[in-house]
Formats: C-alpha cells, sequence, structure tokens
C-alpha cells in the first residue's frame, strides 16, 4: 500500500499545476482548504478554475491573488457579511485581471460532479427551467425526456483536475473520515482525475478502517494526504473548532479596496511560510477560543462478525 | 420605515416574525441564509413545534440549533441534526416534492417574482456582481412555496429583473407549467415596508398587508410597477411580546435582527 503523505508545499507544487482546475470549498461553509489555497497563492499559482459549490472567502482571497481566470460555482462571496470585493473587482473591472465565471445552482453543480462520479455523460434535472442561468450556461442544455416528452436540462459531466478536501482524519495511505455536512466532497472526491486531502490529524490505518462507512472515496482517488491541523480556518471543523466569525468580518473590512486587500494578502499568506507560521501569527489565545468546548461521541459502530 | 424606538421592535424582527408565519405545523422548511435561520427557530418554538428544516449543505434538522447561526455550516447545526449527508441527496428531496416551503433572499424581484441575485446590469459587463444562486434558484424551482425575504425599495423592485436567478411566475398566467417547472411558485414577499401576495391566474405581485408605519401609498411609492393592492389588504400583525422574546434569545447581539 503505498504512502502517499506529503508536505503541503509538496502536494501543491506537484499536483496544482498552472492552468488546472482545483475543485475547492466543497462542504460548503466548514471543512474550507485555507492553507491548501493560501500556499497556491504563496506558489504563485496561475490561470486555475476554481470548481466550488459556495467556498465563503477562499474564492475572494485567490481571486484577488490573481491565481484564477474561471469560477465554475454557485456563489462566491463572503457568506455572513456580504459581497466579495475581488469577485466584484474582476467580474465588473477585470481586476487584478478578467475572470470568467459559469453560474451554476448548488443542485447543478452537485449534479455536473455527480455525472462525473458516476461515468455519465450527464444528469437530468428539472431545477433552473426557466432560469437565466440554463439559458446562459455554455453546456447546460434543455432537451425532452425521451420518455415523457416533458423539458428536462441536461446537466454535463463536470470533472475536476484536482479536488482538494479538509477532512478531519486520515492515514497515510489516502483514506479520510469526514463528518458533517458533507456538501459535495463525496461527488467531487469521486468525480475529479485524483483528490488531495488535507487533515486535522493523521492516524494509522487501524482507525480508518474500523468504519468503512465513514471513509470518503477509496484510496485509489488519492493523489496526496497533509497533515494540517487548523487548515481550514477561519471555518469551523466539527469536533475540533468553531467558526471565526471576527476573521469573515475582519476580512470584509480590508479587502474593500485593493490595497487594502493586498495588505491583508501580505500580512496572513505572504508573510507567513506555511500553516504554523499563520496560527502562530493568530495567536495562541485566539485560536484557543475557537476550540470545541464539548465532546459528543457518536454511537460505536460493530462491523464484527 | 418602522423603528424601532416607535414600535418597539426593528424592521428585521417583523421580518422574521412574518416569515414564521408562513411555517405551518408539520412542514418541511427549506431553510435558507440570514433571517429564514431565525424565522425557522421562532416557529418551531412557537405555532410549529413539528416543522422540519432542510439546509443545502446536506442536513435534516427537527430541532432548532442551540446557538445563533450565521451560516447553515456552523457547528451548532451539525450538532443534533437528524440527517447529515450530501447536498445532492439533499436537494433530491426537494426535486422530489418534499419541501412544502422554501426561503430565499434577493437583490431585486420583478412584478412576478423573479429573483435576480446574480448581476445588477448586463451579465457581460455588470454593474454589479451579486454572489449568485446557491441553492435559492434550486428552491424556487422546486419547493411548494417559495417566501421572498428582502429590502423593499424602488430600485430593488423593478418591473423585470434584468436577469432571472430563480424562477417566479416568469410572465405570468402558466408560465411554470409550460417552461416544465414541476410545482411551485413564490407565495409571499416579506419585505421592510411590507408583506405581498401572488394574484391567482395573473400570479402578479399584490399588496396584502402594509406594516405599522408604512401605508398602501409608500410601498407603491417604492414599487417599480403599478402595484395593485388586495381588496382586503390591513396592517401588518406586530410581533407578540413572545415572539419578540424568542427572537432576542435567538439573537441576543442582534447580528441579524438590528
Amino acid at each position: 500500500m503505498s504512502v502517499k503523505l506529503l508536505t503541503m508545499s509538496e502536494a501543491i507544487a506537484r499536483y496544482v499545476p498552472d492552468g488546472s482546475s482545483v475543485a475547492i470549498g466543497l462542504a460548503l461553509e466548514p471543512l474550507i482548504p485555507f492553507a491548501a489555497g493560501h500556499e497556491i497563492i504563496r506558489q504563485g499559482k496561475r490561470d486555475l478554475t476554481l470548481i466550488g459549490p459556495i467556498s465563503d472567502v477562499l474564492f475572494d482571497e485567490l481571486i484577488g491573488a490573481g491565481c484564477v481566470t474561471r469560477v465554475i460555482a454557485a456563489w462566491v462571496g463572503n457568506v455572513s457579511e456580504g459581497l466579495g470585493y475581488n469577485y466584484r473587482r474582476a467580474t465588473e473591472r477585470g481586476l487584478p485581471h478578467p475572470l470568467t465565471v459559469e453560474d451554476h445552482s448548488n443542485y447543478s453543480i452537485a449534479l455536473a460532479l455527480q455525472a462525473a462520479a458516476l461515468g455519465v455523460p450527464y444528469i437530468p434535472m428539472r431545477s433552473l427551467l426557466g432560469s437565466d442561468i440554463a439559458r446562459d450556461h455554455p453546456r447546460i442544455r434543455l432537451a425532452p425526456s425521451p420518455f415523457d416528452g416533458t423539458p428536462t436540462l441536461l446537466v454535463p459531466a463536470l470533472r475536476p483536475d484536482v479536488a482538494i478536501i479538509h477532512v478531519q482524519r486520515a492515514d497515510a495511505e489516502g483514506r479520510a473520515h469526514v463528518w458533517g455536512g458533507l456538501g459535495v466532497c463525496e461527488e467531487a472526491a469521486l468525480g475529479a482525475q485524483g483528490v488531495i486531502y488535507t487533515a486535522e490529524e493523521i492516524v494509522p490505518s487501524e482507525v480508518i478502517l474500523s468504519d468503512p462507512n465513514r471513509v470518503l472515496a477509496p484510496a485509489m482517488k488519492t493523489l496526496a494526504v497533509v497533515h494540517a491541523p487548523g487548515g481550514a480556518h477561519p471555518s469551523p471543523v466539527q469536533g475540533y473548532y468553531n467558526r471565526d466569525h471576527a476573521a469573515y468580518a475582519e476580512y470584509h473590512e480590508q479587502s474593500r479596496t485593493p490595497e487594502g486587500f493586498a495588505a491583508w494578502l501580505h500580512n496572513w499568506v505572504l508573510a507567513q511560510p506555511d500553516l504554523t507560521a499563520y496560527l502562530a501569527h493568530l495567536g495562541a489565545e485566539r485560536w484557543r477560543s475557537l476550540a470545541a468546548r464539548e465532546k459528543h461521541l457518536a454511537a460505536p459502530v460493530d462491523y464484527g462478525y | 420605515m418602522a423603528s424601532s424606538a416607535t414600535h418597539g421592535y426593528t424592521p428585521q424582527e417583523l421580518m422574521v416574525v412574518c416569515a414564521a408565519r408562513e411555517i405551518r405545523d408539520g412542514e418541511v422548511v427549506f431553510v435558507g441564509m440570514r433571517l429564514p435561520l431565525i424565522a425557522f427557530a421562532l416557529a418551531k418554538r412557537t405555532h410549529a413545534p413539528n416543522a422540519t428544516g432542510l439546509f443545502e449543505n446536506g442536513l435534516v434538522r427537527d430541532t432548532p440549533s442551540r446557538e445563533l447561526l450565521l451560516t447553515m455550516g456552523d457547528a451548532p447545526n451539525i450538532l443534533g441534526a437528524e440527517w447529515a449527508n450530501r447536498t445532492g441527496a439533499l436537494m433530491g428531496l426537494l426535486a422530489q416534492g418534499c419541501a412544502n416551503l422554501g426561503f430565499v433572499g434577493g437583490a431585486e424581484v420583478d412584478r412576478f417574482g423573479n429573483l435576480n441575485t446574480s448581476y445588477i446590469g448586463s451579465r457581460e459587463h455588470p454593474a454589479v456582481k451579486l454572489p449568485g444562486s446557491g441553492g435559492g434558484a434550486d428552491i424556487a424551482s422546486l419547493s411548494h412555496r417559495l417566501a421572498i425575504i428582502m429590502a423593499h425599495d424602488k430600485k430593488r423592485f423593478p418591473e423585470h429583473v434584468s436577469y432571472i436567478t430563480s424562477p417566479g411566475y416568469g410572465d405570468g398566467g402558466d408560465w411554470r407549467q409550460r417552461v416544465g417547472l414541476p410545482r411551485g411558485g413564490p407565495s409571499a414577499v416579506i419585505t421592510t415596508l411590507a408583506v405581498l401576495g401572488f394574484a391567482d391566474g395573473t400570479h402578479e405581485m399584490i399588496l396584502r398587508t402594509w406594516h405599522p408605519g408604512s401605508s398602501a401609498e409608500a410601498v407603491r411609492a417604492n414599487t417599480g410597477w403599478d402595484l395593485h393592492i388586495a381588496p382586503d389588504a390591513r396592517e401588518t400583525q406586530p410581533p407578540t411580546p413572545d415572539e419578540l422574546r424568542i427572537i432576542r434569545e435567538c439573537d441576543p447581539d442582534g447580528f441579524w435582527t438590528r
């Protein structure tokens, strides 16, 4: 069984080339791989296509940093605060450079990834009939159902080059346990060409194999596993830490202007060589204040026979 | 606009109460972001204890979360959920017709309840690029009833939205059937000035109640077309002390409601 454990910088350097399509921020507001995103920025990745349903401010950060030329998403902004200023500057004024947007809804992007996961060319749906999202989409097609002639929208398969997924724990062989609302993590993990997991904890294989129902995708889909405790901050990780609401408010305030964003980016990303430095910069007291305060363990599951 | 000083409650608190009133006991409700989160909690604690909440990150809840949520992905929303699964599976319930009611917010709404949360101005050169649909377009397409929650002014209430993110009644009448939507359509628009509905048949928006401190004339003046008034239109019933107490327990710092 191959060991896929890499450092964050190795994983990003090796598996996120310029011009690739990256599915990231797939559980909606929790489990967003901010540390991976920041490493992408530090490595100066260019011409990326970002894929995600609602990835909160991570997409805005990557856009502002100049890494992105296309976004395939259902929603881009700052969930608790409002609009994403970098997203607006890019789409309204072409700053730092023009951005192509492929609009989706949460259901259509879930189905697009699911079609790739299922190895089918498209999945039909009735959502978005009459919406300009469907009208303007470059690939979604209106067609009558071959069974009863009723209108359906055909959502073609979307196969990211790489999916980056933050999880609670994984083993070195590339199998991950993740829990909470899964968003489109499973569809993306199965449908992407390959997956990078960033994990709060690296655990022995016995721990992962003790509960195969909780494993997100088989190891054959895994490119790399990175140990990244705190790697989803400021988003929450169930069982580990809560959402840092203040960080989103601070980002909203500071990213209002390009100069403000540049200062934010320098302070939190460019001047911090890695996740350890980022968390030290955050400060131990603030980090401790976010830690989960109670344990709520699930009932054990017995696979014995 | 009603002010807290004049009425003892904020416009947002009144909107939460109006939204909660849309939820019938036992219903399955697609709960959106922001004010609907509090409306769901209020309804569960008052007249709709058996309502079930759907959240697009893949959660079903039959109890309100213990703490105020700033996003549906906040940790208190996951603890105690009845079901935590994939967005696709959750949306499948919506697509099957399991959601009696859905909530959406809008940047713009038009005469037939179509919503724009994508582009102000043209898509090629937008004046403002809005965040997009999220799950809103799905909720508008597939829930049995839709309640829209938003601020009320003439710019937000154009006769025709420049971009239809979330389909309402299109250009009226039986448009939804013609485009192939399986059910649904907006049933209420809850704003900072009023509660509006949709006329049978034409499916054009009509004024049902104006809020205390507002008036039918003020609502019409802030609407970008010749808004019709329902024959039995009257003043919105204000919140009860109990409802306000619950809202303020849910949102003690007034993050959403002040």
